[in-house]
C-alpha cells in the first residue's frame, strides 16, 4: 500500500503493507528511535506520538490508518542541542529518570500544552494517566509539565513544534 | 547542552547541595539517547530467541529439531554448546542452559537465531523437548516439610541467626523463651508479602559478538563486572578479552544486577555458534514471565514490652522464598534479617531466616533487597502492639525508635548521623499527623479517610566488611583542556548516577561540571567499583570518584604558576606525563568490625533514616484505597543533588505503594497468570499521591560531598507499612498480608475481622 506520511514536518512516500506498525515504520524505516516500546499492548504509552495532534500509541496503530496524515515524534519538539521548554523543564525539573518513559510523556504534554495554558494538576496527571513511569512517583513530571505552561505563557509566541 | 544557557548557579565551581541539570537529561528528553533497541543493526546481525520448558519440574529425555524444517539459517545452541554450564553469582546450581533437570517452567533449553524474525518464530514451533515430568513443589510449607526434595537435602538454601541480650547462648530459643517470660506484655503476629516484579519500562535485552579482541556484549544492566564475572566463568576466558557495557539503560531496581549475566550468556553463545552478531531482546511478556521477583516472605513474631511501651525483646522467624535457584538470595535474605528489628531499640532479640526453594522461576534483587519484607512484618507488628497497649503505633515507634549510641540487634553502637528523630518530628507536623489521628476517621457518604505512619532506617553499602573485600576502585583522569574522565563500574539505570558523579569530581577538583565527562562503563576501559546496588553508588563509589578527583586537582595546583588557568597548567602537566590519572581503592572505615559467623557487630557503617506518613481514602462499596497524601522525611546525610534526590525517594515510594495496593505476580501451578502490563498493574499518576518530600541532613563523616549516604532502597522499606496502617485507621481493617487488594479488604470486612471503628 501506498503511504504519504508526513513525520516532523517532513514528507514521505512509503510503500508498505497497511497492518505494519506505525511504531516499526518510525523506529525501522524512518530511524527515529526515540519512540520506545515498552509493552506493545497499548498499556505504558512509552510510544506514544501526535497522529494529527491527538496522542496516539505507536503500537496500536497500523500505517494504513496513516495516510495523508501528520505524524510528530520526541524528534519533532527538539533536539539535544535545540530543545522545546517542555524538553527543558523534564531534565531540569526531575521530570526524567531513566528515560524510557519520557518521550511519550512528552508528546502527550505537548498536547494538553496546546489544548491548556495552565493546566490544574489533575489535568495533567489526567492527561498522562496511560503514561507509566517507574521511576519518579509522577511528582516532578506533573511539576515539570507546571513550569513548562509557565514559561510557555511568559512566551506567548510558543515554542516547540507546531503542526 | 553546553550550548543551552544554564542557570546561574550551574557555571560556579560549587556544584554539590545545587540541583544541576542531569547529564544525560538533554539525551533523554531529545530522544537521542540509545537504548540497546534502538542501537543500528550490526553487518550480519542476527536475531535470538530462548526456547523454554512447558513444565515446572522434570527430566529431559531428548530434545527434537523437526527435520522437515529448513534449519540452514538457524543457528541453534543446547547445553551441549555451552563451555561451564553455570551461571557464575553465589552457588553453582544454575545452569546456563537446562541439560538435564528442569526445576522451573521457563528454565531456557535451547537458543535459535537467525536474521528473519519471522522464521525464527516459526523454528521455535520446530523444536520439541521431550520431558518425564516430576512432582513439584509451589508451596515453601510443603518445601519445609520436603514433600519433594527439589533441592540440597532439605529445600533449605541459606540459613542466618542473630541473637542478642538473654538469647545470646547456646540455647537462643530457651534465652529468648526466657526474655519474653519477663514481660508484661507479650504479642504474636504472622505477616506475609507476595511477588513483586520490577517492571523498569525498557525490558531486558543485549547484543553479543566476537572478533579478535574477544568477546563483546552490550546491554541493558546494572553491573558490568557480574555480567564480567559470569563470561569469565563459562567461556573460560581472560578477563581482558571480555567487553562488557551498557547501553543506555531505561531502569533496573534490582531487576537488571544478576540477570544479564543470563541474557549475556545466551546472546553470547549464539554469536560464538553463528560467527555472527546476535541481538536478545524480550518482550515484556517473557521479562515478566522469566526474570527475577521480589522473594514472597512470611514473618513469625512475638515480642515482650513493658505496659508503657518500651519494647524489650523480639523472637522472629523470618522465610523467603527463593524460587528455584540460589542466584542473590543468601544475600537478600540477610539484609532482610539485618532490617528484621526495624529502627527500635531491642535488650532481647532471637532473629532466624530461612530461604527455601520452590520450582518457580529464581527470586533476586529488588530495591529493598529483603528489607521491605522485614519492616512490612514489624512495622505492621508494632501496630498490633499498640492496638493491645490502646496507644498510638505513631508514639509507640517514636518512644522505642534508635539514637544515638543506641545497640541494634547486632550489638552494633550507632556512632553518628542517626536522623530518625529530625524525621518523625519533620513529618509529624508536616502531615499533623498526632491530630488526625487522635480526631479519627473522617467520613463523607461511603468515602472514609485515615492516616498512617511508618518509621524505618536502611543499611547503606554492602553488609559488614563486604566493602572491604568488594575492594571497589574508581578512577579520575586529566584530559587536555582541563577535562577531567571520571571511570567507575557505576551504570546510570535513571537514578543519575552520572550526574552526581560528575558534581562530586567538579568540586572535588575545582573545575566547572562541564569539564567532567563520565566514562562509559566498559569492563576493559574502567575499574571495578563493585556492583550498582546495595545503596553504595553515590556513598561508596562516590567517596572514591571525590578522592580520585582531589588527587587529579591537587596536582594541577601544584603546578599552576599564579594567574594561570586550570586547563592551561592542566595540558602543561600532561605534556610532561604519558597520563595523569588518580586511581584508589576504598577504604571502609577502620573502626567498621563485623563478625560473619556470628552475625554480631557494624551490619553497615551508616543508615538511612525515614519516617512516612500515608493518608487514604477507602470506598466503603467497592474497598477500592487511594492514597490521597504521602509525607515523607529522609535523613540522606547531604543531598548531593536535591531533585534527584526527592525524585529517588518519591519513585522509591510509589512502588512501594504499588507493591502494597495493586501489584500482584500470580502463579498457577508454576505459570505466571500476569505476564502483561494489562494484568500485572503498577500506579499511574491518577494513582499516585500527592507527595510532600522533606530532606533531613545529618551528615556522615565519611560520606561524600561532605556527608552522603546512600538512599537508593531507603524509601522502598516504609510505605506498604504507612498505607495499611492508614486503612486501618480509616475502616478498622486489619490487613497483615498484602496486597491490599479491594477483593481481599471485602473479604476480610464481610469476614468480620473489623476491630475497630468504620
Amino acid at each position: 500500500m501506498k503511504i504519504e506520511l508526513q513525520v516532523n514536518g517532513e514528507e514521505h512516500e512509503l510503500e508498505l503493507p497497511p497492518m505494519v506498525r506505525l511504531l516499526d515504520v518510525l523506529r525501522g524505516k524512518l530511524g527515529l528511535t526515540g519512540t520506545k516500546e515498552g509493552c506493545g499492548e497499548g498499556e505504558c504509552g512509552s510510544c506514544v506520538v501526535l497522529l494529527d495532534g491527538e496522542p496516539v500509541n505507536a503500537c496500536l496503530v497500523a500505517i494504513g490508518q496513516c495516510d495523508g496524515r501528520a505524524v510528530l515524534t520526541v524528534e519533532g519538539l527538539g533536539s539535544s542541542a535545540e530543545l522545546s521548554s517542555l524538553q527543558s523543564c523534564l531534565a531540569e525539573h526531575g521530570g526524567a529518570q531513566c528515560g524510557a518513559c519520557t518521550p511519550g510523556i512528552l508528546l502527550v504534554a505537548e498536547a494538553l500544552l496546546r489544548r491548556e495554558r495552565a493546566p490544574s494538576d489533575e489535568q495533567i496527571r489526567q492527561a498522562i494517566s496511560g503514561n507509566l513511569c517507574r521511576c519518579t512517583g509522577y511528582e516532578r513530571i506533573v511539576r515539570s509539565v507546571q513550569e513548562a505552561a509557565k514559561l510557555r505563557s511568559d512566551d506567548s509566541a510558543g515554542e516547540g513544534a507546531a503542526q | 547542552m553546553s550550548d543551552r544557557e544554564r542557570p546561574a548557579e550551574q557555571s560556579a565551581l560549587h556544584h554539590v547541595g545545587v540541583s544541576v541539570t542531569r547529564v544525560d537529561g538533554a539525551a533523554k528528553v531529545s530522544g537521542s539517547a540509545r537504548y540497546l533497541d534502538d542501537i543500528p543493526a550490526m553487518p550480519g546481525e542476527l536475531f535470538g530467541t530462548t526456547v523454554r520448558s512447558q513444565v515446572a519440574r522434570g527430566r529431559i529425555r531428548s530434545v527434537h529439531f523437526d527435520s522437515a524444517f529448513d534449519w540452514s539459517d538457524v543457528t541453534r545452541v543446547t547445553a551441549a554448546d555451552v563451555p561451564e554450564n553455570f551461571v557464575q553469582l553465589i552457588v553453582d546450581d544454575q545452569p546456563v542452559l537446562a541439560a538435564k533437570h528442569i526445576n522451573h517452567r521457563y528454565e531456557p533449553i535451547v537458543l535459535l537465531a537467525c536474521a528473519d524474525r519471522a522464521k525464527l518464530q516459526r523454528a521455535r514451533d520446530a523444536v520439541r523437548i521431550d520431558v518425564d515430568e516430576l512432582a513439584p513443589i509451589f508451596d515453601v510449607a510443603d518445601a519445609l516439610e520436603v514433600k519433594e526434595c527439589i533441592w540440597g537435602e532439605d529445600n533449605v538454601q541459606s540459613r542466618f541467626l542473630i541473637s542478642k541480650g538473654l538469647a545470646d547462648t547456646e540455647d537462643s530459643q530457651a534465652g529468648i523463651a526466657q526474655a519474653l517470660s519477663n514481660s508484661e506484655v507479650v504479642v504474636s503476629g504472622s505477616y506475609s508479602t507476595h511477588h513483586q516484579e520490577q517492571l523498569y519500562i525498557e525490558p531486558h535485552g543485549m547484543l553479543a559478538w566476537w572478533d579478535d579482541a574477544g568477546v563483546h556484549a552490550i546491554g541493558s544492566l546494572q553491573c558490568p563486572h557480574y555480567v564480567h564475572k559470569a563470561f569469565k566463568r563459562t567461556f573460560g576466558l581472560p578477563g581482558e578479552q571480555i567487553h562488557i557495557s551498557p547501553s543506555v539503560t531505561g531502569g533496573g531496581f534490582g531487576g537488571k544486577e544478576d540477570y544479564p549475566s543470563v541474557i549475556g550468556l545466551h546472546a553470547a553463545l549464539l554469536a560464538q555458534k553463528s560467527g555472527q552478531p546476535v541481538r536478545l531482546l524480550y518482550d515484556r511478556r517473557e521479562d515478566i514471565e522469566a526474570t527475577t521477583k521480589r522473594h514472597p516472605s512470611r514473618c513469625d513474631i512475638t515480642t515482650g514490652c513493658d505496659r508503657d511501651g518500651t519494647m524489650r525483646a523480639l523472637e522472629m522467624r523470618v522465610v523467603f522464598d527463593a524460587g528455584a535457584y540460589v542466584t542473590l538470595t543468601p544475600v537478600v535474605l540477610s539484609r532482610g534479617i539485618l532490617h528484621a528489628g526495624g529502627a527500635y531499640r531491642w535488650q532481647d532479640a532471637r532473629i532466624e531466616g530461612l530461604s527455601v526453594a520452590t520450582n518457580t522461576p529464581p527470586n533476586g534483587a529488588f530495591r529493598g533487597f529483603g528489607a521491605p519484607q522485614t519492616i512490612w512484618a514489624i512495622e505492621r507488628h508494632l501496630d498490633r502492639v499498640a492496638r493491645e497497649l490502646g496507644m498510638d503505633p505513631g508514639l509507640l515507634k517514636r518512644h522505642n525508635l534508635l539514637v544515638e549510641g543506641d545497640s541494634t540487634c547486632t550489638g552494633q553502637q550507632l556512632r553518628g548521623s542517626v536522623g530518625g528523630h529530625a524525621c518523625v518530628e519533620q513529618v509529624f507536623a508536616a502531615s499533623d499527623y498526632l491530630s488526625r489521628r487522635q480526631a479519627g476517621p473522617t467520613r463523607q457518604d461511603r468515602k472514609v479517610r485515615g492516616v498512617g505512619c511508618s518509621l524505618f532506617m536502611h543499611g547503606a553499602g554492602f553488609t559488614g566488611s563486604g566493602e572491604r573485600m568488594l575492594k571497589g576502585k574508581a578512577a579520575v583522569d586529566l584530559l587536555a583542556g582541563g577535562r577531567l574522565r571520571v571511570r567507575s563500574g557505576s551504570t546510570d539505570l535513571g537514578q543519575g548516577a552520572a550526574t552526581v558523579f560528575a558534581q562530586i569530581a567538579a568540586d572535588a577538583a575545582g573545575v566547572p561540571i562541564d569539564a567532567v565527562e563520565i566514562a562509559t562503563p566498559t569492563t576493559t576501559q574502567v575499574p571495578d567499583s563493585g556492583p550498582t546496588a546495595a545503596s553504595r553508588t553515590t556513598m561508596v563509589v562516590g567517596s572514591i570518584v571525590e578522592r580520585a578527583a582531589k588527587e587529579v586537582g591537587r596536582r594541577v595546583a601544584e603546578m599552576r604558576r599564579p594567574g594561570e588557568r586550570f586547563e592551561d597548567a592542566g595540558d602543561r602537566l600532561l605534556s610532561q606525563h604519558e597520563q595523569v590519572s588518580a586511581l584508589f581503592q576504598y577504604e571502609l572505615p577502620s573502626w567498621v568490625q563485623w563478625d560473619e559467623e556470628r552475625y554480631k557487630g557494624d551490619a553497615y557503617p551508616v543508615y538511612g533514616w525515614m519516617c512516612d506518613v500515608a493518608e487514604v481514602e477507602v470506598d466503603l462499596d467497592t474497598f477500592e484505597v487511594q492514597v490521597l497524601r504521602f509525607w515523607q522525611a529522609a535523613d540522606v546525610g547531604k543531598a548531593i543533588n536535591p531533585v534527584q534526590c526527592k525524585g529517588q525517594l518519591e519513585g522509591g515510594s510509589l512502588q512501594a505503594i504499588g507493591w502494597a495496593l495493586c501489584e500482584e505476580l500470580l502463579h498457577d501451578e508454576g505459570r505466571v497468570v500476569n505476564p502483561t502490563m494489562s494484568n500485572y498493574i503498577i500506579p499511574t499518576a491518577l494513582d499516585a499521591p500527592r507527595f510532600e518530600t522533606i530532606l533531613v541532613e545529618c551528615p556522615y563523616e565519611h560520606g561524600p560531598g561532605g556527608g552522603a549516604k546512600g538512599i537508593g532502597e531507603l524509601p522502598m522499606d516504609g510505605p506498604a507499612a504507612a498505607v495499611a496502617a492508614a486503612v486501618e485507621h480509616a475502616t478498622g481493617i486489619v490487613v497483615d498480608s498484602l496486597p491490599l487488594t479491594p477483593e481481599r479488604l471485602m473479604a476480610m470486612a464481610e469476614a468480620g475481622s473489623q476491630e475497630g471503628a468504620s
